[in-house]
């Protein structure tokens, strides 16, 4: 099976850890990762803020960069969903979100790794809402030894980030980010994880300016951490 | 309500964002909203988990209103045809100002001064209270919620429960303060006792009930092949509007026609168990024409198209028009929680209104109606919560595009060109390499500063969140130094 990595053009260049983290839970699990060179963005800030003749000049060159891979593999939940629903293209069908590509394709949930912190997770919409992974990043959290994993209140409320809707409406995002931090700060958890580096970037960006002490990391963070 | 001019947004409504705003710093409405969302979000969830074909009647739904827009004209003519065949009289009216006429000129030929009204969508949005009180008409509105957003001289917030923005102690004050103004007063010593505040209003209304000639109603549905309309409600004063006086005059939007009288299974479980979270509502009410000797003897029903023919012209758009009125979409928004529905300007609020509005008025008419479908982190609850499955998201996105593509062509804004900036980086590696080197050089001098606090627009964003700072090396570089790739 060849598979591509599908970072995400926010991951590459604000947190390219996850991309290692991604790459490296593959190889533990003997599969190879390519990275295309060619690809850039997928273009869903732009089809979502209502710039569709830019989102579609993306859509090709996209599909260009992954054409011959049996998987592409994304570490967003959002940008995967985007694709998924959005490009009519050959290479749309073979993108999967990363838990997604593990339970689902790879057929495995323990993927030998170790965490002992407290963690709580969140869903994010579009994986749960548009991709409909349900539990399955939960299956791969039980699966990691020496978690703590507790359960967020009101997980399936929305952070209120919302790609620009966080800038054009940053009252009512801020609102709901107050509740999210809220109710992750009940959890006690030492650290917050997600299947989005986008939705944690403002929850994230939240907790840190309250100086919460709580961590954010990408899902495929803890899943590549070994003793 | 105040007296501006109605149709369907209030005039000089704020755009959303200023609204919420203010909405937001109301800590009282941000509590009653949040603790009554919540409370109905739960119950529905367990209403609809009882049966197990939901999702088979989500999708019937769904494909009866999908056939009633492809064929709306022939079911509108079918319906006219039933209902005349049944003695009731059919009006069509254009826009707002038609039906406000129609409905004014059939209440002077009665003689009345004063109509009772049943809880209605269609009436609200055409402003036909203000219209009627401009003639010399006092219409009282004789549902609970509505009948309480009326006396305060209020702004309806939900579809379905319209005070939601009012706890009962507010409600104790109000029906203390105006019910005397407008008939039976409030009795003394009203005590904020759900019970006792439904006591003070059912002797408040129950006197013009009895006095009204004349009843103005929406319509749920209405089958073309039968003539049959319909009204579902909870609190049995619709069913006295319906059956009391002697005329009835119903103002339905034309999308609200299904095809046959058997749809109605469907929609009569959909619908309770989707607004109220109940398995049935208390109250439905069927009437077909006039039946000598019971109920009205003289039946209006009036078809409002308001914009509803030119939504129905955009394929990608029309389903709008499929919303049944739960507003099971409200329960459940996030974004509607926080800042209430009045803050979407219109008597449609929440991720319907955010949908329904801008295209009933008309995408790049205002910058009011063109922030709503913007007001929403596409989260996508309200889509599953629908019960006629509108994709409420991927007709958000859609109505971006269409706003955005309203101001082409001119001195393009900030926004226009940060997103052309972005298509041009994002056209070629390359330049996304660069762009990125760029961005870490960038970050890490900001990073010197804290990184915390930045200036214009992205103040926007640390207003309350850090911002993250660019990586030393992007990922790519990484795999190329790496030898990877």
């Amino acid at each position: 099976m060849r598979i591509a990595l599908f970072i995400a053009c926010y991951n590459d260049m604000l947190f390219p850890d996850t991309g290692k983290a991604v790459t490296a839970v593959l190889e533990r699990l003997g599969h190879t990762v390519e990275f295309p060179m060619a690809q850039t963005c997928c273009g869903q800030m732009h089809y979502n803020t209502g710039y569709r003749r830019e989102a579609d000049s993306l859509v090709g060159a996209f599909n260009d960069a992954f054409r011959g891979y049996d998987a592409i593999v994304t570490p967003s939940g959002s940008c995967g969903g985007h694709v998924r629903h959005h490009h009519e293209t050959e290479t749309a069908p073979n993108v999967y979100e990363f838990s997604e590509f593990l339970v689902d394709v790879l057929e495995v949930t323990d993927v030998g790794a170790y965490y002992p912190h407290r963690v709580t997770y969140h869903p994010t919409c579009h994986s749960l809402r548009m991709l409909r992974v349900g539990d399955k990043p939960l299956r791969l959290l039980r699966a990691v030894e020496g978690i703590d994993l507790v359960e967020l209140p009101e997980a399936e409320s929305c952070c209120g980030f919302g790609g620009t809707f966080a800038m054009k409406n940053a009252e009512t995002s801020v609102a709901m980010l107050q509740d999210k931090m809220g109710n992750v700060r009940k959890t006690g958890a030492q650290a917050l994880c997600a299947s989005d580096n986008s939705c944690l970037m403002h929850i994230g960006g939240g907790l840190g300016r309250v100086k919460s002490g709580v961590r954010t990391l990408h899902l495929a963070e803890i899943l590549a951490a070994t003793r | 309500m105040s007296r501006d001019e109605v149709n369907v947004v209030w005039l000089g409504s704020p755009t959303f964002p200023k609204a919420a705003h203010d909405a937001l710093l109301d800590t009282q409405l941000r509590h009653n909203l949040k603790h009554a969302t919540t409370t109905i979000r739960d119950k529905r969830l367990r209403a609809v988990a009882e049966l197990d074909d939901w999702e088979t009647l989500r999708l019937a739904g769904s494909q009866i209103k999908d056939r009633v827009m492809r064929h709306l004209e022939e079911y509108l003519l079918q319906l006219e045809a039933s209902v005349t065949a049944a003695g009731g009289v059919v009006h069509w009216a254009q826009d707002a100002r038609q039906a406000n006429r129609i409905v004014t000129e059939l209440v002077r030929a009665k003689g009345a001064t004063e109509v009772v009204k049943i809880k209605s969508m269609a009436t609200q949005e055409i402003g036909l209270n203000e219209a009627l009180q401009d003639e010399g008409i006092e219409a009282t509105e004789t549902d609970l919620a509505e009948l309480i957003v009326q006396l305060n001289d209020d702004r309806p917030s939900h579809i379905l429960v319209p005070a939601i923005h009012r706890n009962r102690t507010e409600i104790r004050d109000i029906f203390r303060r105006e019910m005397g103004k407008h008939g039976v007063p409030a009795p003394d010593g009203l005590t904020d006792e759900p019970r006792v505040l439904a006591e003070a209003a059912r002797v408040h209304l129950r006197e013009k009930f009895l006095r009204a000639k004349v009843a103005v109603s929406g319509a749920n549905f209405a089958c073309a092949d039968t003539g049959t309309v319909g009204v579902v409600e909870s609190e049995g004063n619709g069913r006295m509007c319906l059956t009391l006086p002697e005329t009835l005059i119903t103002v339905m939007g034309i999308e609200k026609v299904l095809p046959s009288f058997g749809d109605l299974e469907v929609f009569l479980q959909l619908l309770p168990r989707s607004s109220t979270a109940e398995r049935m509502n208390p109250y439905t009410s069927l009437w077909t024409g006039v039946t000598p000797g019971d109920g009205p003897q003289e039946f209006h029903l009036i078809l409002l198209d308001n914009g509803r023919t030119k939504t129905l012209a955009d394929t990608a758009g029309r389903s709008a028009l499929h919303c049944i009125r739960c507003s099971a979409c409200l329960n459940v928004c996030p974004v509607y929680e926080r800042t209430g529905g009045r803050s979407y300007g219109s008597v449609y609020p929440g991720p319907i209104g955010a949908v329904l509005t801008p295209q009933l008025v008309g995408v790049g008419t205002s910058e009011h109606a063109d922030s709503l479908p913007f007001a929403s982190t596409l989260c996508g609850a309200c889509y599953d919560a629908c019960p006629v499955r509108i994709d409420i998201p991927e007709m958000l996105v859609h109505l971006r595009a269409k706003v955005v593509d309203s101001h082409r062509g001119g001195l393009p804004k900030p926004e226009a060109l940060a997103m052309k900036g972005a298509q041009l980086v994002f056209g070629s590696p390359r330049r996304l390499a660069l762009a990125e080197r760029l961005g870490a050089m960038a970050g890490r001098i900001a990073g010197l500063g804290g990184g915390k606090w930045l200036p214009g627009p992205a103040k926007k964003w640390t207003g309350a969140r850090d911002v993250p700072v660019p990586a030393r090396e992007s990922f790519r570089t990484w795999w190329r130094k790496a030898g990877r790739g």
